[in-house]
């Protein structure tokens, strides 16, 4: 490998060739401070944040320079913390802040804001700039996205994160200089385009001016109403993220506090544990898969559990949505479990229940809103709340609980235990591999291959065939929906034939969803977080005392008590759904 | 802004020539300036519709199209009217009251700058500089030049374009 060396603040390092000055300066233990950078998402040397000063060939050179774009160059000079170079920071930050609404202290990033950490690195004068009154409406009218525009700082990482990445690309920049920001075309609402609600803007937004429409006084309110039996049940990524909001080290498995945070939030409230439904979304997908094969059905049958992916084909490909698995998600499964069989089991009035889902997604927001998923006629949502990973973490932190130093508890039962199975589908390639599972033992009761390790990655898109009793499975995942659009487009072009394919719209699956924990810049740019937690999910799968779906003993019972058989009329009735073309035009 | 003020009316001969422009240009490298320009002649501005058309057409989105078409000055998203205003705010005529030449104009129409009447007989725009500096404060109808203007005198040149329309007095 070609390489460069090069000196930052007088320390020598040796670089790759095509390294910009901000990773040769991680090479030296210094960190640039970046606003607009952000690693695979956005470099667009914009903010002018990371300026540096430079020699080349023993010359100073003309101007800042930002390190975020420019190369690393062989006998270059860089220093990253003059009096120049503090004082370019300080004005930048001054003029970010001159239009920047800075209500902090209510604000949801209050703390583990991007710009308030610069602003207080840097020592500076919030009011040195004064601006002209420029006011944005906040945009709430979506069921899962907050746009305030009074906060942005046109730092452009969700408009990359849409296009680049998602290129779903319903958000853009507006107008020019004093008067830019961001927003839909013809500065309509996000609720009249068609955006998917994959949150990776949210994510990506350094400051406040992206949240997710939060329910969380829905579900205080619910909690302090004696008439109503609120439920939680946490989504199988959950435990890999939640206690990052709590300052555990990221990758730290929290599955024990979890159900014993959330019964601490008041008298009642139930922690039930969602990899069960998507061992039970395994059980009818993996047997929809057989159906399909065996009888000629649609192929490739896609996986339809992540709610921002059955929006992209809704709105992009609607030639495609035969192709989408009938099964619901595993949150709409459980509200319908909750509604239908734990209702009659336990005799509470399903208008009674408060359903609250915890998940890492802010898709399944509107999901919990598709009519496709009410039941009892039309009178109720199977599921009444779903709240964000984040939101979660604000309810245990409003109500003091000491989550760090909480004792391990179980989940309630009846809907307690998982297999592997379920734990691994907030990874990207783990519904496929779960699907897998329990399809092969299905086919082949001799079938002895667990680990299905082709398809978790780390490659964008990955495609395996399987030969399992005589038949040969073509499958394939991938996660992003940019990645999802090539794959899609590679089947229409009849270039490939898969059985099965497994799409995440969030790249890296749920573990990096749109409602997972903020982290900022400095961690995302240096560090694989998804990794991180994706192992704590494989690390539980790994020591599961049941690795396929089929073993669970709450699997074994709902379908002893109530279901009979994957496939059967009570399961179509409550654990299948239909999908709708939505068009791809703003409204 | 009332960028909708007018209802869309585009013909079947401006689609198809908007068509061929897009045709011409898609393989180009950067042809979302030149296809915007071209799709302003044939329509005398770009509205939601027609720009919706050159985004499909060059396969970009829709966000992109608005992005450049909202960061140039030279393209409009408002329909021009039969009688187009334009109003010189350069140096020399801002020195002789140009601003308030503008405020009566949009007092006596009822618009904005950059704006179209409902009836589509007038739009407002202002400029930099007709070369008539000479003739300050300068204001423009279609390619008749006013020169030496007061505020008092506009009433009267608005009510000549809206007498030969057979209308009513601003």
């Amino acid at each position: 490998m070609e390489t460069v060396n090069l000196k930052i603040n007088n320390i020598p390092v040796e670089v790759p060739k095509g390294y910009t000055i901000l990773q040769a300066a991680k090479q030296a233990n210094i960190e640039i401070p970046t606003l607009c950078y952000l690693k695979d998402i956005n470099c667009i040397g914009a903010c002018r944040v990371c300026m540096v000063e430079a020699k080349q060939n023993g010359r100073p050179m003309r101007g800042l320079i930002a390190a975020c774009v420019y190369p690393a160059e062989e006998g270059m000079e860089v220093f990253t913390n003059t009096p120049a170079v503090i004082k370019s920071r300080k004005t930048t930050i001054e003029l970010l802040l001159s239009t920047h609404q800075k209500k902090c202290l209510s604000c949801v990033r209050n703390n583990h804001c991007e710009l308030q950490k610069l602003a207080l690195e840097y020592g500076v004068d919030e009011d040195r700039f004064a601006s002209e009154d420029m006011t944005y409406e906040i945009d709430e009218q979506s069921p899962y996205i907050i746009r305030n525009n009074n906060k942005c700082v046109q730092c452009m990482r969700c408009v990359a994160a849409c296009k680049n990445v998602q290129t779903v690309s319903v958000i853009g920049a507006i107008k020019r200089g004093y008067q830019v920001h961001v927003g839909s075309p013809f500065d309509k609402s996000l609720n009249d385009s068609p955006c998917v609600g994959c949150g990776q803007c949210i994510v990506s937004c350094p400051v406040g001016a992206l949240t997710e429409k939060s329910d969380e006084e829905r579900v205080w309110d619910a909690i302090n109403d004696p008439e109503k039996v609120v439920m939680f049940f946490t989504a199988p990524s959950i435990k890999a993220t939640l206690g990052e909001c709590f300052d555990l080290p990221i990758g730290t498995n929290v599955e024990g506090k979890m159900p014993a945070a959330i019964r601490r939030l008041g008298e009642g409230v139930k922690a039930f544990n969602m990899d069960f439904t998507a061992d039970l979304t395994i059980m009818e997908e993996a047997n929809e898969l057989i159906q399909r094969i065996t009888t000629g059905g649609t192929l490739p049958m896609f996986t339809s559990c992540c709610p921002g992916w059955v929006k992209f084909v809704e709105h992009y490909y609607p030639d495609f949505i035969p192709n989408l698995s009938t099964c619901k998600s595993p949150q709409a499964m459980f509200g319908a479990v909750l509604k239908g069989y734990y209702a009659q089991k336990t005799g509470i009035d399903p208008n009674k229940m408060f359903v609250v889902s915890v998940i890492p997604c802010t898709a399944k927001k509107f999901e919990c809103t598709r009519p496709q998923l009410r039941s009892g006629d039309g009178d109720y949502d199977d599921v009444d709340v779903a709240l964000t990973t984040r939101e979660l973490a604000r309810m245990i932190k409003r109500a003091h609980i000491d989550f760090a130093d909480l004792q391990d508890e179980d989940y309630d039962l009846p809907f307690d235990k998982a297999s592997g199975g379920g734990v691994i589908f907030g990874a990207t390639g783990g519904v496929l591999e779960a699907a897998l599972r329990t399809a092969a033992r299905t086919l082949d009761g001799e079938f002895k291959k667990v680990d299905f390790e082709e398809v978790r990655g780390p490659e964008a898109i990955r495609e395996v065939t399987y030969e399992v009793a005589g038949i040969q499975v073509k499958v394939a995942v991938t996660s992003g929906l940019g990645n999802a659009r090539k794959l899609l487009e590679k089947i229409k072009a009849g270039e490939a034939d898969y059985q099965m394919v497994e799409i995440m719209a969030c790249p890296g699956g749920c573990i990096n969803g749109g409602g997972q924990p903020l982290q900022s810049d400095s961690v995302r740019n240096y560090m694989d977080y998804k990794a991180l937690r994706s192992k704590a999910l494989y690390d539980q799968d790994l020591a599961s005392e049941f690795r396929c779906s089929d073993e669970s003993p709450v699997i074994k019972m709902i379908y002893d008590e109530y279901f009979e058989a994957p496939g059967k009329e009570k399961s179509h009735k409550y654990l299948h759904t239909s999908y709708v073309p939505r068009g791809n035009k703003m409204t | 802004m009332a960028e909708n003020s007018l209802a869309f009316k585009g013909t079947p001969a401006q689609e198809e020539q908007l068509l061929a422009v897009i045709a011409k240009n898609k393989e180009l490298p950067g042809a979302l300036l030149p296809v915007l320009h071209e799709a302003q002649e044939i329509y005398g501005y770009l509205p939601l519709e027609v720009q919706q058309m050159v985004a499909d057409g060059l396969g970009i989105s829709l966000s992109e199209v608005y992005g450049v078409a909202t960061f140039y000055s030279r393209f409009s998203l408002t329909p021009k009217g039969k009688h187009k205003i334009s109003v010189c705010l350069g140096t020399a005529c801002y020195v002789k009251g140009a601003d308030k030449i503008l405020a009566e104009v949009e007092n006596k129409l009822g618009i904005k700058s950059g704006e179209c009447t409902p009836d589509g007989l007038f739009s407002i725009d202002s400029c930099r500089c007709v070369g008539a500096c000479g003739l300050a404060p300068v204001m423009m109808i279609d390619e008749e030049v006013y020169g030496k203007l007061t505020p008092k005198e506009i009433g009267a040149i608005l009510d000549k374009y809206i007498a030969e329309e057979g209308g009513e007095q601003a």
